[in-house]
């Protein structure tokens, strides 16, 4: 029998690949060879001068590389340990267990440049209601005009937003776990700490390796808690890449350039996230 | 008799606006000050139209500032014509690419967009020049020579002028002339409590004025409020401080290049002294003040909350409101000067008063050359600035509508339409027409690839107000990027451009 009609019915998903993931690459590989701008449109052919410049005259997007790995790991560190701590409190028989598993679903659940902007309102210096309600203990922070608070308060927004996402994975992760370990631990008498930290730990690396994972991806991406919270600034003090790269790009119109940025970009993180799978791999599931 | 009888009616049009109440003033309150006044493009011309079945679509700027009066320009054109219209709100920073994406792509899924008039060279290739019954129109005829130019490129408009702006100093008229005040000022800091006229002045006052309750309302206030945010217009802030120590009129041939080498001005000594003030000036900002934008600006000031502003006129209209608790307490006056200038030619310091007004121009707004409804979308440009919606919107400081038209510099306008005190009005009217006047005036950059320019000077000096770099080590970073963006764009096609700017500048075109 024939099947190789089959291959047809392939078709479909392939034209989105194509569509969708494919050709938008490749346009990028091609914008990145052109000097498109605001005053030379068109894709003419500049060779790798794009690439040239950007690894060798432009530090600022190498800072912004280093600043983005900071806010990425240091958020997505605090998001897997409240949310594992979250989606554990409610795994167990608790009170209005229900309610507080919604409940903590909730930020997630709202629209992240709304949310910014309320948080932008509530971290408002001379108006926001932090700093009043802060100024009873005599203190004001800079919340978003000192260089390094305002990393922080991008940090906190972020947790505050992402936090769930990691608490929804990490609770379906506990829940599908068997039950007979836990019962033996139970039966040989151990505390909640050592069945924790030897049942339900170990149980949960592999889960906890693909939210780490996800949300890394999801955090190296960070461009709206930014553009609305600080515009990258005080300075250049919480620029990210993708909000460097939506600046050339958008704001100065340099549409070559901004394509040989992102495709490097691509490629770093595709090699620093596959290294970063391995390393957690090999560490918590000790392979 | 007949003309005798035209004055008795213009005289009660501008004197007694409620006179003026008429159908069309009841069907639009937003006019109920003037009623409909006659022209190519007033309310009952409008009506006469009929665009049923057509839809025009609109970017402009978020609201308030130009979102708010294109919407409801919008809404208005919509009741009167039978036209659909489509309005998007984009923020500042993305009008330029907003439009320049489709523009390049060669689509038009905007036929109206709104932006700064300096985009006029990057943007006037896919621009449908302004026809000519509109440049005929007494409407059009009544536009400054300064605005004229400002929407035109080699002779031909592209931008429609629908407002006017330059930078000026806003201050607190209860304070600063106030007796009681000066007396303890004098008696604090052996200084006279003045209007500042220099940079200096400016500073010592701001931060002898910083975060004490001098107004009595029980809440504490600042010395300025300015726009410092990264990437929200703080280079025309910039560029509004370095005038005083950096346009010397006895150097012409440019103030942000030397138009014969292109080599950057911006980090002489000049442009240095301006940013080390500005750096000062974090220190009697608004706690959260070098995060303000502009409309942070305009709510700080005008809601009260500093002694000094400058910048657009915005923060002034907002503070002269019926609603604003410092109505009829505040004063106009030219930027401030120094008592030094740099002399780019001789590599020194003259030790002489300058100060120089900064044209920095305004909102502009353009049809695309591609649009269909080209026709459709002059005239809801034409309705926009009507006489009527004109003068209603200039009362309003979160629109962001300024003067352009020379019959704007009437205070009596000021006077008899918006309650304002006939000394503020005057000394309002006489700092803009004074800037008219000028020989000394600096235009923004209209050179290809603008916002390459703009935005290195952002990121500079945004990195000096944050710490990350003296005013000297920012200001070389500017001018070390902006001589790579003169490489790429071109030498030629930049010097070209720029030096239509200098002829202005120089008071040679």
């Amino acid at each position: 029998m024939n099947f190789k009609h089959k291959y047809f019915f392939l078709f479909p998903g392939l034209f989105v690949l194509i569509g969708i993931l494919i050709f938008p690459i490749i346009f990028v590989v091609r914008l990145s060879l052109s000097g498109w701008n605001s005053y030379n449109p068109g894709l003419d052919y500049i060779g790798l001068e794009n690439y040239i410049r950007l690894f060798t005259d432009d530090p600022r997007f190498w800072e912004s590389f280093f600043r983005l790995s900071f806010l990425s790991v240091t958020t997505v560190i605090l998001q897997y340990v409240i949310g594992f701590a979250l989606a554990h409190m409610v795994w167990k028989d608790i009170k209005f267990k229900r309610f507080f598993r919604v409940l903590f679903l909730v930020p997630m659940m709202t629209t992240p440049v709304i949310m910014t902007v309320i948080w932008r309102t509530f971290f408002h210096e001379s108006l926001g209601p932090v700093n009043d309600m802060l100024s009873v203990f005599g203190v004001a922070p800079k919340w978003l005009t000192d260089p390094v608070i305002a990393k922080f308060t991008v940090i906190i927004v972020e947790v505050w937003q992402w936090t769930p996402f990691m608490f929804l994975l990490l609770l379906a992760g506990l829940l599908s776990l068997p039950k007979e370990p836990f019962l033996a631990a139970a039966i040989d008498g151990a505390s909640p700490v050592r069945k924790f930290i030897y049942v339900t730990f170990p149980l949960m690396a592999p889960i906890s390796i693909g939210a780490i994972i996800i949300r890394l991806i999801e955090a190296s991406k960070i461009m709206d808690t930014v553009y609305v919270l600080t515009s990258g600034g005080p300075g250049t003090s919480t620029e990210t890449s993708s909000f460097y790269i939506f600046i050339k790009g958008l704001r100065e119109f340099q549409m070559g350039y901004a394509a040989s940025m992102s495709f490097t970009y691509l490629i770093i993180m595709i090699i620093s996230l596959t290294i970063i799978a391995k390393v957690l791999t090999k560490v918590l599931l000790k392979e | 008799m007949k003309t005798c009888l035209t004055a008795i009616i213009s005289s009660l049009m501008i004197f007694s606006p409620m006179a003026y109440a008429d159908k069309w003033s009841d069907q639009f309150p937003h006019i109920k000050a003037t009623g409909d006044i006659p022209g190519d493009c007033s309310y009952e011309k409008m009506s006469k139209k009929n665009y049923k079945g057509k839809t025009l679509k609109i970017n402009t700027h978020a609201i308030p500032v130009m979102g708010e009066p294109t919407a409801l320009h919008a809404e208005q054109f919509e009741k009167l014509t039978g036209a659909k219209v489509e309005v998007t709100h984009t923020p500042a920073g993305d009008l330029y690419s907003k439009a320049m994406v489709p523009f390049q792509a060669g689509q038009a899924p905007y036929d109206i967009v709104f932006g700064f008039s300096n985009f006029i060279n990057d943007w006037k290739r896919y621009l449908a020049p302004v026809p000519k019954k509109y440049m005929n129109s007494p409407e059009m005829k009544d536009v400054t020579k300064s605005h004229m130019g400002v929407s035109s490129w080699d002779g031909t408009m592209y931008q429609y002028p629908v407002d006017g702006d330059r930078h000026y100093l806003k201050y607190r008229k209860d304070v600063i002339d106030n007796p009681e005040m000066q007396k303890k000022y004098k008696a604090d800091t052996g200084k006279e409590l003045k209007v500042p006229t220099t940079w200096k002045e400016y500073g010592e006052m701001a931060k002898y004025f910083n975060g004490w309750d001098w107004d009595g309302d029980g809440e504490k206030e600042y010395g300025s409020a300015e726009v410092m945010k990264k990437d929200d217009l703080m280079f025309a802030a910039f560029f509004s401080r370095s005038v005083a120590y950096a346009k010397n009129p006895r150097t012409p041939g440019g103030f942000f290049f030397d138009l014969e080498t292109m080599k950057p001005n911006i980090n002489n000594p000049g442009f240095v002294e301006a940013l080390t003030d500005w750096v000062e000036a974090t220190k009697y900002v608004p706690p959260g003040g070098t995060n303000f934008g502009l409309g942070d600006e305009i709510g700080s000031f005008g809601g009260g909350q500093t002694l000094f502003s400058f910048s657009w006129d915005d923060a002034f209209i907002a503070a002269m409101q019926d609603d604003s608790p410092i109505k009829n307490k505040v004063g106009a006056a030219p930027l401030p000067g120094a008592n030094k200038v740099w002399n780019r030619v001789s590599n020194s310091w003259e030790n002489q008063y300058n100060q120089a007004p900064y044209i920095v121009w305004g909102w502009a707004v353009g049809v695309a050359k591609k649009s269909k409804v080209k026709d459709m979308a002059f005239d809801y440009l034409c309705f926009f600035s009507n006489g009527a919606n004109h003068q209603a919107d200039l009362a309003i400081g979160r629109f962001g509508v300024n003067p352009f038209k020379n019959s704007d510099f009437d205070p009596n306008i000021y006077i008899n339409s918006m309650g304002w005190d006939p000394e503020i009005a005057n000394s309002y009217t006489k700092t803009l027409l004074d800037m008219e006047k000028s020989n000394n005036r600096v235009f923004p950059l209209r050179v290809p690839g603008v916002f390459e320019f703009t935005s290195a000077v952002a990121t500079g000096t945004s990195k000096a107000l944050a710490g990350q770099l003296s005013p000297q080590e920012a200001l070389d970073e500017v001018a070390k990027e902006w001589e790579a963006i003169v490489g790429r764009v071109g030498k030629k096609a930049v010097q070209d451009a720029y030096a239509v700017g200098v002829k202005m500048e120089d008071n040679k075109l």
